[in-house]
């Protein structure tokens, strides 16, 4: 499949392809379709690889040049991903700050933010682990306790009715120069957070506030005595996810993102940004796994086998549907229309698809699929099984993709809640 | 690249809408299907003047409009919406575009704006006894007699076949399979409907003893073109099943939202609000399998069509079936009567799934064009 937008698109495609030949070499190419979303592995190499892409000005292809972006459109934005996964590279270190914290800042950080944190995101100097989990907010992020209070008790002075409680309907007004705030809490599941060298950090920050009211996102330096950062291990052995826990940690009054009290909205803007172009690159690695599905079926003489050979073509089928979802999804942004249903069903199926591929190309590796390297070395295809569990789960379980969908898209009444 | 559609795609789906909210009511559909004949030809006359629906996508040196298979995959998906019942599918789908695929202008010249322009309704007979949609199931014997070709044997499951004005018949020669042209008033032609489990959509059998028949195309060499009108066709019936249950999924929401047990709508609770966003996925994947093939019919070349279209039909069946039974349940006990639409969505899914083949059959098709 070739995706084409275009003679000065072409361009920068086959400049992109140009260079990815040129680069991706030696230690680089060995590591090709290392990583995902949750794979740590081989992340010093990985690193490198993304300071190797920002030296060529790769990263934030969209991103506005002022602060080190290449100032394209989503056209290339979309190309990118796509020649990137189609060359295989290994999965982006810097994957969080790229497609999570960078478009929120640009969509409702300060000037003075985005000129201070996004130049090194881009340039790899900074890395930044995403605090929005707790062990008693999961999906359900607006019961977030971790607590920020300002240290001069700044706050209570800034509301525009003049107030001082907390209660009420009356919103807080911005940010004041000076002061800090100090935040205490346990997060959780921070995806590459032993490598962080900041948090943004969703924060309550009215005591009586209650559900998605008195939330505020906070930016928060990691190197500092207050923050400890423990790895958690996960299912496949890596130490790819961390826990945080914040004792009196500092940050500067001005680091919130967005207006105090409103730290649901810029997460919820964090969370609904654009995932059409980062599908792509996750569907191309689906497509590769198929290919070589079915390789070691042939291999094993599988194909044969009518029950297999059923479960093989569906995979197939799986496959191909989300490509062409996910090309629906590019073909309405790029035509400027907003997307359709699809945009939304593409996460649940994809991760329960991925997952029977997963589930079958272990059963075709039959008894040789379960033996490990030393210290526990997985295959790709084992790596790629067992993380396949978590993407039922992470960017919104399952379930609670079915309550988007049913209530979001299908317009069904809400669960009624206490 | 274009996988969306454009304003005038869009423009033209509202126009079909709302035709068919007018024309194929349930009352319609209900009457027609009741009816023997199975469609209402003041209404067939009124979607071939009033918006030409079966000509949109034939050339206009044969009287058609000349549109694309993305535009005919938006009228088949209002018109498996509505559940139409109407020749459409035969006559278009499968009559107009094996005339489309034969060698022989001399025919498409003559047979094909009749077709166009609503006055002819014409089907596709290939299916035998053995119930078969591949090459070899094709055994009705052709012979070149006195006065021209003759055709003896039987053909049955043929849509539309008892009241279709012209039939166009795959038959086998000594050289192989070649296409024939019959009348409907042809002598030696008995045509007899089948009562079918899915009343909408009509069958017949049809007899053919020593019957005149117009060969179409070099002889022994139809199988090609009857092979790419299958795709075609199987592309076309996918947009129909995605409409379908489109339609059954905005039935069982509406019923989820105000059917009340327990003090609370019923779509309130996670075991039907669940059920119907599954079925929204198994849509929307339906929709992208269906799509991509109209795509690929546009604009793919023949390998591509092939793949795209055995894997629409593999899809598309199971999830139209499978959507229309989980309307059936959320409804409850209502969904299973007589007296609610719901069952006329599953038996039009059931006769679906297998009339252009099973979807095992297509995903055995999809695996060889595959190589796997």
């Amino acid at each position: 499949m070739e995706l084409d937008f275009g003679p000065a698109v072409r361009d920068f495609r086959d400049e992109l392809r140009d260079w990815l030949a040129e680069h991706l070499v030696g230690e680089f190419a060995e590591h090709r379709g290392v990583g995902g979303p949750t794979d740590g592995a081989a992340w010093e190499v990985r690193l490198a690889w993304d300071r190797e892409l920002a030296a060529g000005n790769w990263l934030g292809v969209g991103w506005p040049r002022e602060y080190g972006g290449r100032g394209l459109g989503l056209l290339e934005e979309i190309v990118f991903e796509y020649e990137y996964a189609r060359a295989n590279a290994p999965y982006r270190a810097t994957g969080n700050a790229l497609d999570l914290l960078g478009p929120m800042l640009l969509a409702m950080g300060s000037e003075a933010q985005k000129k201070r944190f996004l130049p090194p995101i881009l340039s790899v100097e900074e890395l930044w682990g995403q605090g929005f989990s707790e062990p008693g907010a999961g999906s359900d992020l607006a019961s977030v306790r971790t607590r920020a209070e300002r240290a001069d008790g700044g706050m209570r002075a800034e509301r525009d009715d003049g107030g001082t409680s907390f209660g009420g309907t009356s919103r807080p007004t911005g940010v004041e120069s000076g002061g800090e705030w100090v935040v205490s809490g346990q997060k959780v599941w921070t995806s590459f957070g032993i490598h962080a060298d900041w948090l943004y950090v969703l924060t309550r920050t009215d005591p009586d506030s209650r559900r998605h009211k008195g939330l505020t996102m906070l930016l928060v330096p990691a190197d500092q005595p207050g923050v400890e950062i423990r790895p958690i291990r996960n299912l496949a052995g890596q130490d790819e996810f961390a826990e945080v826990f914040l004792s009196d940690a500092r940050t500067d009054a001005d680091m919130v993102v967005g207006e105090i009290g409103q730290g649901w909205r810029t997460a919820m803007a964090t969370l609904g940004i654009e995932r059409g172009t980062t599908l792509l690159p996750q569907q191309l690695t689906f497509e590769r796994e198929a290919e070589s599905l079915i390789g070691l079926a042939r291999e094993r003489g599988a194909l044969d086998d009518p029950m297999l050979r059923r479960r093989i073509v569906d995979a197939w089928i799986s496959v191909r549907i989300m490509r062409t979802t996910n090309l629906r999804t590019i073909a309405e942004l790029t035509a400027g229309r907003t997307p359709g249903p699809q945009a939304t069903t593409a996460k649940l199926y994809a991760s329960t698809r991925h997952q029977q591929l997963g589930h079958l190309a272990m059963e075709l590796a039959g008894p040789a699929g379960q033996i490990v390297g030393e210290d526990y070395g997985l295959d790709t295809r084992q790596r790629s099984f067992l993380l396949s569990l978590a993407e039922t789960i992470y960017g919104g379980s399952s379930e609670i993709q079915r309550n988007i969908i049913g209530e979001q898209v299908l317009g069904l009444p809400k669960e009624p809640r206490p | 690249m274009d996988l969306t559609f454009s304003e005038e795609q869009d423009e033209l789906r509202k126009v079909v809408r709302s035709f068919l909210t007018r024309h194929a009511t349930e009352a319609d559909v209900r009457r027609l299907a009741a009816d023997p004949s199975g469609y209402d030809p003041a209404v067939w006359q009124r979607m071939a003047t009033e918006i030409g629906l079966q000509g949109l996508a034939v050339p206009e040196k044969y009287g058609g409009s000349g549109f694309g298979y993305v535009d005919l995959g938006v009228v088949f998906e209002e018109t498996g919406r509505a559940l139409l019942c109407a020749p459409y599918f035969a006559s278009v789908a499968l009559a107009a575009e094996i005339l489309l695929r034969c060698d022989d202008e001399t025919a498409r010249g003559d047979l094909l704006p009749g077709i166009a322009s609503g006055e002819t309704v014409a089907t596709l007979a290939l299916t035998e006894e053995n119930g078969r949609w591949d090459e070899s199931g094709i055994t009705l014997n052709a012979h070149d007699g006195a006065g021209g070709w003759r055709l003896t044997g039987v053909k049955t499951y043929v849509l539309d076949g008892h009241l279709a004005d012209l039939l166009l018949v795959a038959a086998r020669t000594p050289s192989g399979v070649s296409l024939f042209a019959v009348e409907a008033q042809a002598p030696g032609l008995v045509r007899t409907p089948l009562p079918t489990l899915d009343q909408t959509r009509k069958q017949a059998r049809v007899e053919f003893t020593n019957t005149a028949a117009r060969l179409l195309g070099p002889e022994g060499a139809a199988w090609p073109g009857l092979e790419r009108t299958l795709a075609t066709a199987s592309v076309l019936l996918a947009a129909e099943q995605v409409g379908g249950a489109a339609t059954a999924l905005d039935a069982a929401v509406e019923h989820a939202r105000i059917r009340e047990q327990y003090g609370r709508p019923i779509g309130s609770f996670q075991g039907i609000k669940h059920k119907c966003a599954d079925m929204l996925v198994e849509i929307e994947s339906a929709r992208s399998a269906a799509y991509g093939g109209l795509w690929a019919l546009d604009t793919g070349d023949e390998a591509e069509i092939a793949i795209s279209a055995a894997l629409a039909q593999a899809f598309c069946s199971e999830a139209f079936t499978r959507v229309a039974g989980d309307n059936i349940q959320v409804h409850g006990g209502i969904g299973f009567t007589w007296e609610h639409p719901a069952h006329l969505y599953l038996k039009r899914a059931k006769s679906s799934e297998v009339l252009l083949g099973t979807p095992s059959y297509h995903r055995e098709l999809l695996a060889t064009r595959l190589g796997i």
